[in-house]
């Protein structure tokens, strides 16, 4: 079926007529948006969308936020939005699908991603947490690490290796956690700005009804795929005005600060102002590339422009600043819901950016990724590959 | 309305007919040869691309006889002569005096462009290549009542493949745009050896040299600075294309060239290399098509576009060309393979029109970012 922006409009106004958000309670009114069908639309009917193309989110967002109506607060959720959905949504059974979406889209129930391991990061397949199969359950035990905003998730999208004896991407299986399950502990890892973001997380006997396996077994290197990928195209996916992001807070200090301003800082902001202006341009033309249905390699390039624009950008700020960049907000050890760039000091931007090229794949790994996928040339040659996950070296 | 950064249908076949042209008849080894003679240009590509695929009238009306087609054409046919390094002055005529005449909007210079478009003449506009938008170019050269030209102008490009020169100088009642005949009695080019081979510079001096007005003080500032805006923008897809081709190039080398018992695309620090490139050329192409698109709409937001464009890509293209020289080795380094030209071309670009340091501090001005002090 094919729905016009007027439809679409439409539609929304029903919404409105039927639960007025100044009188219908947040949650209330989230569910009956997804039910409506215009949560995300292009997602299926009856699981918060209506089949429609991608690019039309955007006519109902604008409505919605025409009326000040609220929304499921999408940084808070990003995780499970960005990533658990998409995978869900691709490889989950009908039952998962139902039970999961709705809450993850409201907000109601907020995922992690139990990916990483101390000794499994870039080289992800390496992962050795392990899950046994016992009866109608799997039992899980391993120790996973980074795990962003485990303190406040229901859920977690999880691998975890359930055959060591064949080579390392055919033995694992794709998992949904729940996070309330008896033998999962939860302890925050302190980060360099201060406060944990992340955690490591134990799975001591932690049993998983095989009905929360998402894919085969076995297959759960090619489900993790999906997540990743959506990771990536995830970051720089939004539209931005000029001088959104970083830059902007800079541009803003630099023309209100004119004793700050020396020649070589004005040089180099105006470079950075080019390449950030340039890097949204990218981002426009990749979305108007996915609009027509048409996605191009461009995706995979930027999160590696963010995450260097990001880290040159407040490392200039930082400089800029002189005597306040000498001064950081505040160290103390908090467990945040959100990251928050913005609310806080240019030192706070300054050290979060450097994350920016670890998470979600290094950089080092998207130019390898770029290099061999995009551009074609042949991987280094490699050891592991056809090797039993048991046998390899470590 | 937001920049369309795609290339429509239209754009696409375009892009084949040049291309397909150009592969036939502008080979590496084609160029090359081209280099050291005493024909720089090819005149017969130029003659086929100008009126048989119609790319001189690109940015002229219908009505006056071009094809009615906008920036966002010539920048596509710009992507391929880069790519190709083309010896034929597309940029000098169907772009820098197309447009110059064109916003002069007089008679004359109608009549003058029409004879452009349809590809009978060819034409340079008489302004030193480094011009960046809003350099002054009227003071070096003087005309007197009668349009009679003295003066000097440095470094115009494509000036030896022009029949006319488009001039801008300054008259009894201001400045003025001139037409003159490149062999007309009075004008004198001397030829310096170029950087760049493929896209030759002349010096012109002009002494007692009878021409006609075709645009006075009204217009004629606006329509040279409406050229160099349109030159600089456009520029920009040249040196798109000119980096894709280096990268591509390199690419499909390394692909193929073996030591150490491995293609050498395998070792990790050039594909590390190759991907950071690979992600300049793909913000280039943002930079370019949204310069194009923008002149194209004659958007308020063109001269922010421009600059944009050209500090971007201007070193994107040396550096894609730079990398290409390096990263194919000793055969880089060899007058045969075409690496160099690709390298002088980009280099001399970086010049052009502005360098990406001119164009950052037109954007300082433009975005509200003064300098120190
Ligand atoms: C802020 C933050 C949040 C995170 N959140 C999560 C989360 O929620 N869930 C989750 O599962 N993970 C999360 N991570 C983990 C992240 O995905 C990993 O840190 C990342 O994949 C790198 O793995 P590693 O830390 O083991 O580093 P390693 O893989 O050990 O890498 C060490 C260095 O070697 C380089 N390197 C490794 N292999 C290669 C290679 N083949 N070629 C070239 N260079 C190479 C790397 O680029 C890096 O510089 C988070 C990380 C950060 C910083």
């Amino acid at each position: 079926m094919t729905v016009t922006p007027e439809e679409l409009r439409e539609r929304v106004r029903a919404l409105l007529a039927s639960h007025d958000p100044a009188a219908t309670g947040r949650l209330d009114f989230l569910r009956a948006r997804f039910d409506a069908g215009l949560a995300w639309v292009h997602y299926p009917q009856g699981l918060g969308g209506l089949g429609a193309p991608r690019a039309l989110q955007g006519v109902v967002d604008a409505e919605l936020a025409a009326v000040a109506a609220p929304d499921n607060e999408p940084r808070r959720i990003g995780i499970g939005l960005g990533m658990a959905a998409p995978t869900v949504l691709r490889y989950g059974t009908e039952e998962q699908k139902t039970r999961f979406l709705r809450p993850l889209w409201t907000g109601e129930e907020v995922w992690c991603q139990l990916f990483s391991e101390p000794g499994a990061g870039s080289d992800l397949a390496g992962l050795r947490t392990r899950a046994v199969r016992d009866g109608d359950d799997w039992i899980v035990t391993g120790q996973k690490v980074w795990t962003s905003n485990a303190h406040n998730a229901r859920w977690a999208i999880l691998i975890a290796r359930t055959d060591p004896d064949v080579p390392k991407h055919q033995g694992i299986t794709y998992f949904v956690c729940d996070m309330t399950a008896p033998g999962v502990e939860v302890r925050p890892l302190r980060q360099i700005t201060g406060e944990a973001e992340f955690n490591e997380v134990f799975l001591t006997d932690v049993r998983i009804p095989d009905a929360h396996r998402l894919g085969e077994v076995g297959d759960g290197w090619r489900v993790a795929q999906t997540t990743l990928m959506n990771e990536r195209v995830a970051i720089g996916g939004t539209a931005l005005p000029r001088e959104g992001g970083m830059i902007g807070t800079v541009a803003a200090t630099w023309r209100e600060r004119p004793e700050l301003r020396t020649p070589d800082l004005h040089d180099r902001l105006l470079r950075l102002w080019v390449e950030a202006e340039v890097t949204r341009l990218t981002g426009e033309r990749l979305r108007q590339q996915l609009a027509l249905g048409a996605p191009g390699p461009e995706g995979s390039g930027m999160k590696l422009a963010f995450a260097s624009l990001n880290q040159r950008i407040s490392g200039l700020e930082v400089e800029l600043l002189g005597e306040d960049g000498l001064r950081y907000g505040d160290w103390t050890m908090t467990r945040p819901e959100i990251v928050d760039f913005y609310g806080r000091d240019a030192g706070y931007r300054y050290l979060r950016a450097k994350g920016n090229s670890i998470e979600g794949g290094t950089s080092e790994i998207l130019r390898n990724i770029i290099s061999e996928r995009v551009l074609g040339l042949p991987s280094e040659p490699r050891t592991d590959k056809d090797v039993p996950w048991k046998d390899l070296p470590r | 309305m937001s920049a369309d950064l795609l290339y429509s249908d239209v754009e696409n076949d375009l892009r084949a007919a040049v291309r397909g042209l150009l592969a036939d008849r502008c080979a590496p080894a084609d160029v090359l040869a081209r280099c050291e003679d005493d024909e720089p240009y090819d005149a017969a590509l130029w003659r086929t691309l100008a009126r048989e695929v119609g790319v001189a009238g690109l940015l002229v009306p219908e009505k006056l006889g071009g094809q009615g087609a906008s920036a966002r054409e010539a920048a596509v046919v710009l992507e391929e002569l880069g790519s190709f390094v083309a010896p034929v002055p597309f940029l000098g005529s169907a772009v820098l005096a197309t447009t110059a005449l064109l916003a002069a909007g007089t008679t004359e210079a109608d009549a003058a462009v029409a004879g452009l478009a349809e590809g009978e003449r060819t034409a340079a506009l008489a302004v030193p290549l480094p011009s960046a938008p809003g350099a002054e170019v009227f003071a070096g050269l003087r005309a007197d009542a009668d349009g009679v030209l003295g003066g000097r102008v440095t470094s115009v490009a494509d000036a030896t493949a022009a029949d006319v020169l488009i001039v801008p100088a300054t008259g009894p009642d201001g400045p003025g745009l001139y037409e003159v005949r490149t062999d007309a009695p009075g004008v004198a080019l001397s030829v310096p050896v170029p950087l760049d081979l493929t896209r030759p510079i002349a010096d012109v001096a002009f002494d007692g040299a009878a021409a006609r007005r075709i645009a006075g003080p009204a217009t004629a500032a606006a329509a040279v600075e409406r050229a160099l805006l349109t030159g600089a923008g456009l520029l920009a897809s040249e040196q798109l294309g000119l980096a894709q081709r280096c990268l591509d190039e390199t690419v499909a080398y390394l692909k193929e060239r073996h030591q150490f018992g491995r293609v050498v695309g395998s070792f990790q620090s050039l594909k590390h290399r190759l991907a950071d490139l690979w992600l300049e050329i793909v913000q280039a192409r943002a930079a370019a098509r949204n310069a194009a698109d923008a002149l194209a709409r004659d958007s308020a937001d063109a001269p922010v576009a421009i600059a944009v464009a050209q500090a971007f890509c201007a070193p994107v293209a040396v550096r894609a060309a730079e990398e290409c020289v390096q990263l194919h080795g000793g055969i880089g380094m060899t007058w045969e393979h075409p690496a160099h030209l690709r390298l002088k071309r980009a280099k001399a670009d970086e010049i052009a029109l502005g360098t990406p340091g001119r164009h950052r501090a037109a954007l300082a001005a433009l975005v509200e970012l003064p300098a120190a002090g």
